[in-house]
């Protein structure tokens, strides 16, 4: 511990000698350690624990002397041990106020003597005895001088062999394992210290606003600062509060609640009073819990957000480390520290290493009033080479002018804002920033690059015939190989490439499209070519009258258009519009073969429109554009055709597309679903693949479902899933059966082509694309009792429960889903217990996913209905019933109404009843009674009414002011919160003060609406709360008379 | 020239050039005989365009520049060799020109290349040809060298049978491997945008010519 107390504790401003600990966290938590080796001590070593001290620890205590009781001989203003050491001096010697102590045995006793004062003896034992370990052992065991330590300890076991010794080498092993745990315990400590500080909040948000904007995929709608002052220590809140540790106040608009005001300060962030009427300030109250940082405050407080937020993480995680690298983290720090500290029994402990672990503890706000402008001119210079980045960056411009060491990183994060600014991501794949790497100059060339560097001379320094020459011949060489796709560009080939497209020469320009199809394969060469302009001007020739090069612009937009800012320039430059023009050649059936070098098919024509058309298709804003250049008409003309070359392309622009409601709906209006079936049985793969996906995305809607199934869709979408090979495929289809089986007529076809066994037999065994469509498509069958009784029969439950114990969000949604419908079978229930499937899916409630937890929340509740021994069953998980009474703190409707559900169940059982009524459901369920939501009203009010049962349970529900809003869900339009509430309501009546407040609320004239309903439950319960009023009215009016 | 002879001129050469209608022939016997101009027709003496006149519509109205290929536009066009384009030879020429199909124009533009009618293209011819495509670099040593090399790689693409010389094999198979081989060595047929032109204002409006 010597190590510990010397280096990490915090020891107050004052001279060493006579330094006192500061009350810190740390300081605690080291002493709390230190306590309890010490109370245990005498247990687990009750030999060292008579050993004597060479030097009695002394000290200022505050006991009593009445607290010594057997075992010590007490005086008026003295009390002795009644244990002595050999020449019969007392181990423990009190002289009021000054203690000393002598052994192990007596410091543990005397602690737990302390009670509650052990703190503070420690405290005050500590900081009079700097270093224990000398006065315990003996000076040659200082830790001070710890070096000399292990030598010391070596000699003496040379030098004899004292029984004494052996005990003081044990001692010293033993106080030295407390030191390193200590030091590992601290670790904790300071790593939770963390603070946060202006630097990285300001990262998070300039992240988050990155993935900020309009559209379904980003993960906030908008955030920004309230104030755009910049103080020099990079805080923007007034300095008035900054003395408070604030940094910035945020206003953050999250898809699916109200905009937020958030306090980021050094303890971390909340939820503040928001903008007060006067626009400029802010109401600075805390009104929240404080979150560790920005992202986990919003997380949990927007489903959307945490929704978002995952499917970004990647992308989110990789930039934080981009932007981390300049300042190392503090991650970093800790591990330094981690790694000293487990260094320290080999070699003395550098002082300098813990103490920057220090520094960034001690670290403080300061401050400032110097208002720092946006842009820091000075910086701003310095990068002038980065010109070009600069132009692009706008806002995160001071931090490019920051390091130019990296113009190539940051130029990259750079463009990625744009691009994320309009777009969504339909797509996965392609979107990578592949590393721009030059080949080295004068590195060992292949011969391709020389010959290639001579033909780009002759096209730059030829007339049109020497172009043309130059360039057929480049057509020779692999242009599917990297290398000569990157000569090309290293000798300056792709600006002259690109500028021929320019001239009025179409040879030249027919000759450069060619070269510039192929190589434009490359990721690299596809932003060279957007880098040098190429894009526009392939754009303008579009409306070039001949046909061969408008294939030949179409199909290289098609290549170069695979990632966002070349969509987005296609876009601009009206690209969309001309595209989808081509696609309206086709329809002249008759049709001269190809008379010219300038000439195409209109066929062809069409097929490179739709090719560029698809890749451009995976950004929204050009779905959108799509659509309003009246694309969806041509494409469900072209999807008429049989050839596959035509087929592929527009089904893949249509399966982009499909994600788009207003799609979807142009989709069923133009018919396209039939082409899409008729498809499905083609015989190539990638058609196919592509017809699923679109069914997949389209049959979210109902219509679109039965026209599958009046289509014929479903049996080759149920024959196709016995082909695993493909997996691509595969998931296309499992999605599109998924998305089918929502309709109960197409699960009934379904059975019939024994899809379902196919499905279980999908279980294992197949990436989690699959198995989220296939889990998914199961949960929907299940919800039919043949289906239930097939999955069972085929072995499927085993494979469910298998995969609760999954991470991927969306399967784990659909698997709870799943599991919770076949727990509505008792015999499926039995097998789902055995498997301990109860247990997985209430582990899932800690799930920080609110779908999730809704899910399995959902699923919980045929599992309690139908288990045997359910009360018993939920009693054995150990704090799980807290857990679902915190749940009721979520803010997520959807989460709450299942919690609610679940404790409806729960709450069958008496003794479960009991304990959840400790845990204050009833507060938690009173204080949600004020919504607004149906669907929570209803299970709400189911639970309500359960919960009554206990105890006085019925008052507590009065007195937190439950009962009133309870009357008010009878005005709602839904029979079953009608019912729900009319039975809580008839629980509640019980209590006489209830009754009043229920006719104070006029619940009498609601009710007696509902007792001619025809529903006879909530007759019956209306009835009956109808009757306990009455009754208590009845009985104040014999009490007044009598 | 009376409306008869014109009549019987026009049935002849439609029949004899499958690219152009009746009114097109029209259109295109009434341009020479604009372009020759209506003074010269005189008994026994063949009338047509001569070589400079000949020279002069390609550069203007095609808008082609190579002296050398224009001599031998104008042999092609010329068949039977008398130094003036005629009547028949310039509809028939036309045809090809700018209807042809590419078997034709292939044949068409392997004459025009075979500068000296041998049958094959040979190195010189290529050299001779292609002197004047490459931007004079006054810097290398040998200035002819980049044309040298130009020839080589035409001959390594085109030349498949490996005799060092086109034969009209060879030249045919490169074709139609890749047409933008066609016109390999000059433009010796009106590029797309003058054609288009041309045709636009020759064959306008054929009630102009019902009114004749």
């Amino acid at each position: 511990m010597g190590l510990t107390l010397t280096k990490l504790a915090q020891w107050s401003a004052a001279g060493y000698d006579t330094g006192t600990l500061e009350i810190t966290p740390l300081n605690e938590a080291i002493l709390q350690e230190i306590i309890m080796f010490m109370e245990g001590f005498i247990y687990k070593y009750p030999k060292e624990a008579k050993y004597v001290f060479v030097e009695p620890l002394e000290w200022e205590t505050s006991l009593e002397l009445s607290a010594f009781e057997s075992g010590y001989v007490v005086s008026e203003t003295t009390a002795k041990s009644e244990e002595v050491d050999e020449n019969g001096e007392p181990l423990l010697f009190l002289s009021v106020p000054q203690i000393k102590i002598r052994s192990f045995g007596q410091l543990s006793h005397f602690l737990f003597m302390a009670k509650d004062e052990k703190l503070k003896e420690a405290q005050a034992c500590i900081e009079a005895n700097r270093d224990p370990v000398a006065k315990i052992l003996g000076s040659e065991y200082n830790t001070m001088q710890e070096d000399s330590t292990a030598f010391n300890i070596l000699d003496k076991i040379n030098e004899d062999d004292d029984p004494e010794i052996g005990i003081k080498i044990k001692l010293a092993m033993l106080l030295k394992q407390l030191d390193l745990h200590l030091l590992n315990h601290s670790l904790k400590h300071i790593s939770l210290e963390i603070r946060l500080n202006p630097v990285s909040v300001n990262k998070d948000i300039e992240l988050l606003k990155r993935f900020s904007g309009k559209g379904e995929q980003t993960v906030l709608e908008s955030i920004e600062y309230t104030s755009d002052y910049e103080f020099s220590n990079g805080c923007r809140a007034p300095p008035w509060r900054q003395i408070r540790g604030e940094m910035c106040y945020v206003l953050v608009k999250p898809h699916d609640i109200e905009a937020l005001c958030i306090t980021c300060s050094a303890e971390g962030v909340f939820l503040n009073g928001g903008k007060t009427d006067d626009e400029a300030d802010i109401d600075y109250e805390r009104k929240g819990e404080i979150y560790k940082d920005l992202v986990t405050f919003l997380t949990e407080k927007s489903a959307k957000f945490s929704e978002n937020m995952s499917k970004h993480a990647i992308d989110f995680k990789e930039q934080q480390k981009e932007m981390d690298q300049p300042g190392e983290t503090s991650k970093e720090e800790a591990d330094t520290l981690q790694k000293a500290i487990t260094d320290s029994d080999k070699k003395p402990l550098e002082k300098n290493q813990i103490n920057f672990g220090k520094n960034q503890m001690a670290k403080r706000l300061e401050p400032s009033l110097n208002w720092k402008a946006t842009v820091d001119f000075k910086d701003r210079k310095s990068s002038g080479k980065d010109g070009q980045e600069e132009k692009r960056g706008g806002k995160v411009e001071g931090r490019t002018s920051t390091s130019p060491g990296r113009p190539q990183l940051l130029r990259k994060s750079v463009e990625r804002i744009e691009e994320i600014v309009s777009d969504s991501s339909s797509e996965s794949e392609e979107d990578e920033e592949t590393p721009d790497h030059r080949q080295e100059a004068n590195a060992d060339l292949p011969s391709e690059y020389w010959q290639i560097q001579k033909l780009v001379k002759y096209l730059k320094g030829g007339n049109q015939t020497a172009t043309v020459i130059a360039l057929c011949s480049m057509r020779d060489f692999n242009l599917a190989q990297e290398t000569c796709q990157l000569a090309i560009r290293d000798v300056g080939g792709l600006e002259v490439l690109i500028n021929l497209l320019e001239t009025d020469e179409v040879k030249c320009k027919i000759g450069s499209l060619k070269i510039l199809k192929e190589i434009s394969h490359n990721p690299q060469i596809r932003r060279n070519i957007v880098d040098l302009g190429g894009l526009p001007i392939m754009v303008n020739i579009l409306d070039s009258p001949h046909k061969s090069l408008k294939c030949l612009a179409a199909e290289t937009i098609a290549n170069v258009a695979k990632f966002k800012r070349a969509r987005q320039v296609v876009r601009k430059h009206g690209g969309i519009t001309k595209l989808v023009s081509l696609l309206d050649c086709a329809h002249h059936s008759a049709e001269p073969a190809q008379s010219s070098l300038y000439d195409a098919r209109d066929v062809e024509v069409a097929r490179c429109g739709a090719l560029a058309l698809w890749s451009c298709s995976k950004s929204n804003a050009n779905k959108e554009a799509i659509r309003k250049a009246g694309g969806i008409p041509l494409l469900a003309r072209l999807l008429k055709t049989s050839h596959e070359d035509m087929l592929i392309p527009v089904v893949g622009t249509l399966q982009e597309c499909a994600s788009e409601e207003s799609y979807r709906a142009a989709i069923k209006a133009e018919r396209i679903i039939e082409n899409l079936v008729k498809n499905l049985s083609s015989e190539n793969e990638q058609l196919q693949e592509h017809c699923a996906m679109a069914i997949y995305q389209c049959a979210e809607d109902e219509e679109t479902r039965d026209l599958v199934r009046l289509h014929g869709g479903l049996k080759p979408l149920a024959s196709l899933l016995n082909n695993t090979d493909n997996k691509e495929r595969l998931a296309a289809v499992t999605g599109a059966i998924w998305k089918c089986s929502i309709s109960k007529e197409n699960v009934t076809k379904f059975r019939e082509y024994k899809a379902i066994e196919t499905l279980v037999g999908l279980l294992t065994d197949q990436p989690e694309e699959v198995l989220v469509n296939v889990v998914g498509a199961l949960g929907e069958c299940c919800q039919e009792y043949e289906n239930r009784v097939i999955i069972r029969k085929c072995g499927g439950i085993q494979p469910l429960v298998n995969l609760l114990v999954g991470i991927n969000q969306a399967l784990l949604v659909n698997v709870t889903k799943a599991v919770g419908a076949c727990a509505t079978e008792p015999e499926s229930m039995m097998i789902i217990d055995r498997l301990d499937g109860v247990r997985l899916l209430w582990s899932l409630l800690k799930n920080p996913h609110p779908d999730v937890k809704a899910s399995a929340a959902w699923a919980l509740c045929p599992c309690i209905q139908n288990a045997k021994d359910a009360g018993e069953m939920v009693r054995s998980f150990v704090g799980g019933l807290e857990l679902v009474v915190n749940l009721l703190k979520s803010d997520n409707k959807e989460v709450l109404a299942s919690v609610c559900a679940a404790i409806t169940n729960i709450a069958k059982d008496q003794e479960n009843l009991a304990v959840i009524t400790d845990h204050g459901v009833v507060p938690l369920l009173s204080k949600l009674a004020n919504t607004n939501n149906d669907k929570l009203r209803r299970h709400l009010a189911e639970a309500i009414s359960r919960c009554c049962m206990w105890g006085r349970n019925r008052v507590a529900f009065g007195e937190h002011k439950a009962v009133a809003p309870l009357v008010r869900y009878l005005k709602s339009n839904d029979t079953n919160v009608h019912r729900a509430t009319a039975q809580a309501l008839y629980q509640l009546s019980e209590d006489a003060d209830n009754c009043i407040t229920m006719h104070e609320n006029g619940a009498v004239k609601l009710l007696l609406a509902m007792v001619g309903s025809p529903d006879q439950e909530l007759q019956e319960a209306a009835a009956g709360c109808i009757s306990n009023i009455r009754r208590l009215a009845l009985a104040t009016e014999k009490a007044r008379y009598t | 020239m009376n409306r008869k002879k014109l009549q019987k001129l026009t049935d002849t050469l439609t029949k004899n050039c499958k690219h152009f209608n009746t009114f097109e022939v029209n259109c295109l016997i009434k341009l020479f005989y604009n372009l020759v101009g209506e003074g010269v027709e005189r008994q026994g003496t063949t009338i047509g365009l001569d070589r400079n006149a000949f020279r002069n519509i390609l550069h203007v109205t095609f808008g082609m520049t190579d002296d050398m290929i224009m001599d031998r536009v104008f042999r092609g066009f010329d068949k039977d060799n008398d130094g003036c384009v005629n009547v028949t030879e310039w509809v028939c020429g036309l045809s090809l020109f700018l209807r042809g199909s590419l078997e034709e124009k292939m044949k068409y533009c392997f004459e025009v290349f075979d500068l000296n009618g041998d049958g094959f293209i040979s190195k010189e011819e290529m050299f001779h040809m292609l002197k004047n495509s490459l931007l004079k670099q006054p810097s290398e040593e040998d200035p002819d060298e980049g044309i040298k090399d130009l020839v080589e790689i035409t001959l390594k693409k085109m030349d498949y049978d490996h005799d060092g010389k086109l034969s009209f094999a060879d030249y045919e198979q490169a074709v139609r491997e890749e047409t933008l081989l066609l016109e390999a060595f000059g433009p010796c047929l009106p590029d797309p945008k003058s054609q288009m032109e041309f045709e636009a204002q020759v064959f306008k409006d054929p009630h102009d010519f019902n009114d004749m």
